[in-house]
């Protein structure tokens, strides 16, 4: 079976001033179909890079990345834009809405990119809005919703193109427990509906939701081993409703 | 094509909810597009109206009517003095061209004095005399609204008789018929004859209602010697034969005024032609000018879109990141500012025509003038193409911008 994510010696340079920082210095990684990965190391040890360059935001310095068996590692901006559209779900600690759209329309944004025509971006849109359970917010704006209700609907942003990965670059991160747990059971279940989802932490409790562990430091893996003692949650529709 | 509206619907919607973000920055920064087109508008508004009050004034001279003056229209060159010292044309040579032209449809001579004029106890100032021949109306083409022009006859003998401009006749004869009634003119009485139409003004400067036609026979007699300086008109029978009775004229003008052969003419032969020449020499460069000057207000108008639009880019770096994290290509972000920049100066645009439109109307009153629907297109149109200009910089910086860096700015 091929993997959707091949990382091979994946190198990111940056050079500020005279230093040249290695903020990753030969990653090589291969994520399945499915795979439930928590991406963890102290802070500055490479993650976001890392998730920036799995979502295509970023282009490693040097290296092979290949998504879906392409290889988009010199891939240019406008090409990079389309996977990030298609293929990609990106999830950020500070949720990144546009403040002036109300939910319906953040959800709709990246349909609209895609090129789907309206009524059939609209259908789409409520239906990954109901699936994150914000149904009865859709017309508000964000500054009209909680934090937790802000990330859900990030998640459903990144879910309605329907795209190979889910990649979630801290979601928890400016919420607080009880809230970042009920992100997390929304994250459960759409991993068991067979979504792939990359997920960087630096909470142990958190990325005991997921099956998979990478442990960077300086930009080098660390660890990659597989997690036994899962965190297990009750039903999130419960929590949903 | 389907996906390009869309995205162009959404770059709408985006570039309006931002203007409205902003209002107050919006309405300050449109300032200098709206000052711009309404200088532009107004200036290519006075320039129609210029043009045109030419074309009327300019066409009352009659384009087969050869004048014969001291002076030559349009351009003098050097020779103002050797002009100034030329002798007169006289009556004389009126009456050699009327004697010898056979390509002449009329001739006309014509002079004039300024004179009050009274009527009973009512008095009119200032009135223009212009002392002339009966050909007068065939040579100026000017027509007579009721009563008539002096004939042959009364012209030649010289007949104290006289038709009178509409101007003059409402104020000296306000609720009666003038026909038939004695005037003063320079203390001589003058008989009515006639009442011009309605004339207006040459150029815009002197009334051609205020005024009284009589014999110049008579002219000469109460007003001015007959050796005085007078201009002679000359009609054509037609315009294609313009070009030959002027050689025709000028011959027996030479002969006239008793020039050797190798002596130069020592009078000028003017016509429409000659005017038109000069206006659209004059008008073209108070056109080039006035429109650089009031174009340099676009200009800078535009700077101010330009530099609001650098701001706007800046402020919404992170929305950039945002929307280039979900698939948004350049082109798309490249569009979005576009029509903001575009939507901002059509704005300003439509706020500058509506200014304008009521300051045209002011022009109006002294230029036969209204803003030619056809500037309003130029200047909305003028107005997004400043707009896509000016806004295409920072639209293409914006469109550059590495979501990864977008996404981190503060
Ligand atoms: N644009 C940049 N310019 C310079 N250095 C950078 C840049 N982005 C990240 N770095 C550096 O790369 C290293 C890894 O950063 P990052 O991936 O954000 O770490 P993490 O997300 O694990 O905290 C850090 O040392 C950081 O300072
Ligand atoms: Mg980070």
């Amino acid at each position: 079976m091929s993997s959707i994510i091949q990382l091979s010696n994946i190198t990111k340079f940056y050079q500020v001033g005279e230093e040249k920082v290695h903020a990753l210095d030969g990653v090589s990684i291969q994520i399945q179909k499915n795979e439930y990965v928590a991406i963890m190391g102290p802070s500055g040890s490479g993650k976001s890079t890392l998730m920036n360059i799995i979502g295509c935001l970023d282009t490693p310095t040097s290296g092979l990345y290949e998504l879906n068996s392409t290889n988009v590692s010199d891939m240019n901006d406008n090409e990079l834009a389309k996977i990030r559209n298609k293929e990609i779900g990106f999830v950020f600690q500070t949720f990144n809405l546009l403040a002036r759209s109300d939910v319906l329309h953040n959800v709709e944004l990246p349909l609209i990119y895609g090129g789907i025509n309206s009524a059939e971006r609209k259908k789409l849109a409520r239906a990954a809005i109901e699936r994150v359970g914000l149904t009865d917010r859709i017309h508000h704006k964000p500054n009209e919703l909680s934090g937790g209700q802000r990330q859900r609907v990030s998640i459903a942003r990144a879910l309605v193109t329907q795209p190979s990965i889910l990649l979630a670059d801290e979601p928890t991160g400016n919420l607080d427990t009880k809230t970042g747990d009920e992100i997390m059971m929304l994250f459960d279940m759409l991993h068991k509906e067979g979504n792939t989802i990359i997920l960087v932490t630096h909470e142990e409790d958190i990325a005991l939701h997921a099956h998979r562990r990478i442990r960077l430091r300086d930009g080098k893996m660390e660890v990659d081993e597989a997690i036994k003692n899962r965190k297990v949650f009750t039903q999130p529709k419960t929590v949903m409703a | 094509m389907k996906f390009v509206f869309d995205e162009f619907k959404e770059g709408m919607a985006i570039a309006f909810a931002a203007i409205r973000a902003n209002k107050m920055r919006s309405v300050l920064t449109t300032l200098g597009i709206v000052i711009g087109i309404v200088s532009v508008t107004l200036m290519g508004t006075a320039i129609e109206g210029l043009d045109r009050a030419f074309n009327k004034s300019i066409a009352m001279l009659g384009s087969d009517v050869l004048y014969i003056q001291k002076w030559p229209w349009g351009d003098r060159g050097d020779d103002w003095w050797i002009i100034k010292n030329r002798k007169d044309v006289r009556i004389k040579q009126a009456k050699d061209i009327e004697k010898y032209s056979e390509l002449a449809k009329a001739v006309n001579p014509a002079t004039g004095a300024m004179r009050n004029i009274k009527y009973g106890q009512k008095l009119v100032e200032n009135v223009i005399v212009i002392g002339t021949g009966s050909e007068w109306l065939e040579t100026s083409g000017a027509t007579i609204a009721f009563g008539r022009f002096f004939n042959r006859l009364e012209g030649d003998g010289g007949r104290p008789v006289c038709s009178i401009g509409s101007e003059v006749a409402a104020n000296l004869f306000p609720n009666e018929n003038p026909v038939g009634k004695v005037i003063k003119i320079g203390g001589y009485a003058y008989r009515v004859l006639g009442v011009f139409d309605k004339q207006g003004s040459f150029l815009g400067l002197q009334s051609l209602d205020n005024r009284v036609y009589i014999p110049i026979n008579r002219f000469f007699q109460e007003f001015m010697s007959h050796r005085s300086d007078i201009q002679i008109m000359v009609k054509a029978k037609s315009v294609a034969d313009l070009e030959n009775t002027k050689e025709e004229v000028r011959g027996i003008l030479r002969k006239s005024r008793g020039l050797e052969p190798k002596e130069p003419d020592d009078f000028a032969i003017n016509q429409q032609e000659l005017l038109i020449q000069t206006f659209n020499t004059i008008g073209g460069v108070i056109a080039a000018v006035g429109l650089f000057i009031t174009g340099m207000s676009l200009f800078v108008g535009g700077i101010g879109i330009m530099n609001i639009m650098f701001v706007s880019v800046t402020e919404r770096t992170r929305e950039i990141g945002i929307r280039k994290a979900i698939g948004a290509p350049r082109r798309t972000i490249l569009l979005q500012f576009l029509i903001e920049s575009a939507a901002l100066c059509l704005i300003g645009g439509i706020i500058g025509i509506i200014i304008a439109f009521p300051i045209s109307l002011i022009i109006d009153t002294f230029l036969p003038t209204a803003m030619p629907l056809s500037v309003v297109a130029i200047a909305l149109l003028v107005s997004v193409i400043v707009g896509v200009i000016s806004g295409f910089l920072p639209a293409y910086r914006a469109s550059r911008l590495d979501p990864v860096d977008a996404l981190r700015y503060e």
